[in-house]
């Protein structure tokens, strides 16, 4: 499935709009081995997204939210020890597809990535419009005429002033370098973009702004975002639904109205305690403890140890459980 | 017309037009021009007082933290410790104040030497500062039971790298308070660490201070989580202080249009920040070796007055008592 150049342009899209789920992960695990046991980073992780929905992925850091977007997209480091699940991308299970068909027809294809602290990887001896029409060339997917075309295009598309496609990473600020790395992950045209901590290392100011374009494009191209972050003020900037991920494991998964508001799961709502906010009069508080180490985690629920709600049934580990329209790996929603 | 005059009561701290600036190479004899980081800035620290510095990176903030400590030279201006002065001393001289002033980083991990276990971490100040065995272990015990490292005896071998985020901070918490000093200087203290820790360690500090009635120098860009843990707030742009005032004043009623933009920025989690764009102004913050003329802010800034915002440096106002702003619309 080449890519002609002109399906490349930002008005196909519609043809390639599909129904329902645009990814479908089933039971993903990712264990790394390390000198002192196998790191189970992500562990059994289920979920599905809608075309067109933003999905925020909020955690602590060490909770998995990182390797699940590395899963998803096979940008494994070489120490993993298990790897498996399903991982369906517009119907297709491409957890099945070879490394070469995977990076032909899936990585930045179909779904593109920005990493964190990315606007600092920027190479700094090429120029920049070059470098954001460089996945389109590496395959020869794209003449290069093409590709600088549709450089162009993404440049304005993320609010770039044409001029800068010839400039050097050093002569662009932070927030253009970070506007520059996101115009590459829109440069094949994906279907999802994962925006792994997209703003956390710009100023307050710059960050609002990068906010506002990533906005803009989701509602100009219906791109579907899986967005990563620590910082749940700004994950509600971007978020239709949110995953809460807790030591590995998914332990919410609800509606942004929901999760926001009341969240069901009792680290979840800790957690949103936690969050300081400027404009309520509300004190933050702080979870006591620490999570568990991910080599030997413990046996019941993971959160069961610093839990307040915590009874006997919290020795086994408790499936999903379906509260409303949101996913809660909680004992107490066991009724429902 | 500014905070100076209020010398008097407990004023541990004053900054008096302090202005760093550090000279770019010089081309032979030519001098090339200087970075402007720190460019007339005045304020007080009064005893026993936590106060906040916000502003973006490249503002001056931490240049302005360590001209403080004495490890960036002031090109004009004076600092006032304890009234004394401090300002470009070398570095025998400035030995009581450091023992007097603690600092905790950024960076706990980067803060901690990887080689040294907590125990030893903490006893070196103890033996600069020429402490007797005896008080030097007493003391240690005492400060790591103050920041909950307990029980003591298992933290006091413990290496940083077998710490967490949140225990390493404590360490560096506790290293910065264990000569008793007067005033704790913060650069970002918990921007490195997650949500949930975040509270518990400014909660911490806030227990310290109000114990040993210490003032606290915050340093930060991030206002929502320092705000019930100190009293007054500074607000810097492009090495100036545009704005000073109380916590509850600039989330309540600020008044530099800089400051507005900031806390329009800034966002409470809510699902319908997705459905909003926010109203901030484009642009970045001005290049310190040619800053623009007049106010610093004017080419961003939509309330600007033709004629004087992009002419005339506003000096400070007081539209209200106690609170203070660098703008011509205040005037």
């Amino acid at each position: 499935m080449r890519q002609e150049p002109k399906t490349v342009s930002g008005s196909s899209r519609g043809l390639r709009a599909t129904q329902g789920a645009v990814l479908d992960v089933e039971n993903l695990y990712l264990y790394f081995g390390a000198t002192t046991g196998v790191v189970r980073a992500v562990d059994r992780v289920s979920f599905k997204l809608n075309h067109g929905r933003s999905l925020a992925i909020v955690g602590e850091s060490g909770c998995g939210k990182t390797s699940l977007a590395r899963a998803i997209l096979r940008l494994l480091p070489r120490n993993v020890d298990t790897y498996k699940g399903r991982v369906l991308v517009d119907g297709n299970d491409v957890m099945k597809f070879s490394e070469e068909r995977f990076r032909r027809e899936v990585r930045w294809v179909k779904i593109s990535m920005v990493t964190q602290a990315a606007m600092n990887s920027l190479n700094p001896v090429l120029k920049v419009g070059y470098q954001v029409a460089e996945p389109l060339l590496l395959d020869h997917r794209v003449g290069k005429g093409d590709a600088m075309e549709r450089a162009r295009e993404v440049f304005q598309t993320v609010g770039i002033p044409e001029a800068f496609l010839q400039r050097y990473a050093f002569e662009l600020s932070g927030g253009m370098r970070q506007r520059a790395i996101i115009a590459m992950a829109l440069v094949a045209n994906p279907l999802i973009v994962i925006l792994d901590e997209p703003t956390s290392a710009l100023d307050t100011l710059t960050q609002a702004n990068i906010m506002n374009a990533l906005k803009k494009i989701k509602k100009d191209l219906r791109l579907t975002y899986i967005f990563i972050t620590h910082d749940i003020a700004t994950s509600s900037e971007l978020a239709d639904e949110v995953i809460c991920m807790y030591a590995g494991q998914l332990v919410e998964h609800s509606k942004a109205e929901r999760f926001y508001r009341e969240p069901l799961h009792p680290y979840a709502r800790m957690l949103m305690a936690s969050v300081p906010t400027l404009r309520l009069d509300k004190k933050p508080e702080f979870i006591s403890g620490q999570p568990p180490s991910l080599i030997n985690p413990p046996q019941g629920c993971r959160f069961a140890e610093r839990c307040p709600r915590r009874f006997e049934r919290c020795q086994e580990e408790p499936p999903l459980f379906t509260h409303g329209d949101g996913l809660v790996k909680c004992w107490l929603y066991e009724r429902d | 017309m500014s905070e100076i005059e209020n010398m008097q009561d407990n004023v541990l701290l004053s900054i008096k037009d302090l202005r760093t600036w550090f000279e770019l190479k010089r081309w032979g004899f030519l001098h090339a021009g200087s970075v402007r980081a720190v460019d007339g800035v005045s304020f007080d620290v009064k005893v026993g007082q936590a106060v906040t510095i916000v502003g973006e990176s490249g503002s001056g903030k931490t240049t302005l933290l360590r001209t403080i400590l004495g490890l960036a030279r002031p090109t004009a201006g004076e600092i006032t410790f304890n009234g004394r002065r401090i300002e470009g001393q070398k570095a025998h001289d400035l030995a009581w104040v450091r023992s007097q002033v603690g600092f905790v980083q950024q960076d706990p991990y980067g803060a901690l030497a990887p080689f040294m276990n907590a125990g030893t971490i903490l006893r070196e100040p103890l033996i600069i500062n020429k402490m007797g065995t005896d008080e030097q272990e007493h003391r240690v015990r005492e400060v790591m039971d103050e920041v909950r490292l307990i029980p003591v005896e298992d933290f006091l071998s413990k290496f940083p790298h077998m710490l967490s985020g949140g225990q390493q901070q404590r360490l560096v918490i506790a290293r910065a308070v264990i000569l008793r000093p007067k005033l704790v200087v913060a650069d970002e203290p918990v921007s490195m660490l997650d949500a949930s820790v975040r509270v518990e360690i400014l909660e911490l500090m806030r227990k310290i201070q109000a114990t040993h009635s210490l003032s606290v120098l915050y340093i930060t860009h991030d206002l929502s989580s320092v705000r019930y843990f100190s009293e007054r707030v500074f607000v810097m742009y492009a090495a100036k202080m545009v704005e000073k005032t109380e916590v509850n004043e600039v989330v309540h009623n600020p008044l530099h249009p800089y400051t507005q933009a900031l806390l329009k920025a800034i966002p409470d989690p809510d699902p319908e920040n997705a459905d909003k764009f926010r109203d901030v102004p484009p642009g970045e913050p001005p290049n310190l070796i040619n800053p623009p003329t007049g106010c610093h802010f004017h080419p961003r800034c939509t309330h600007k007055i033709k004629g004087l915002c992009d002419v005339e440096e506003p000096p400070e106002f007081e539209p209200s008592p106690g609170h203070f702003v660098e703008c011509w619309l205040y005037k």
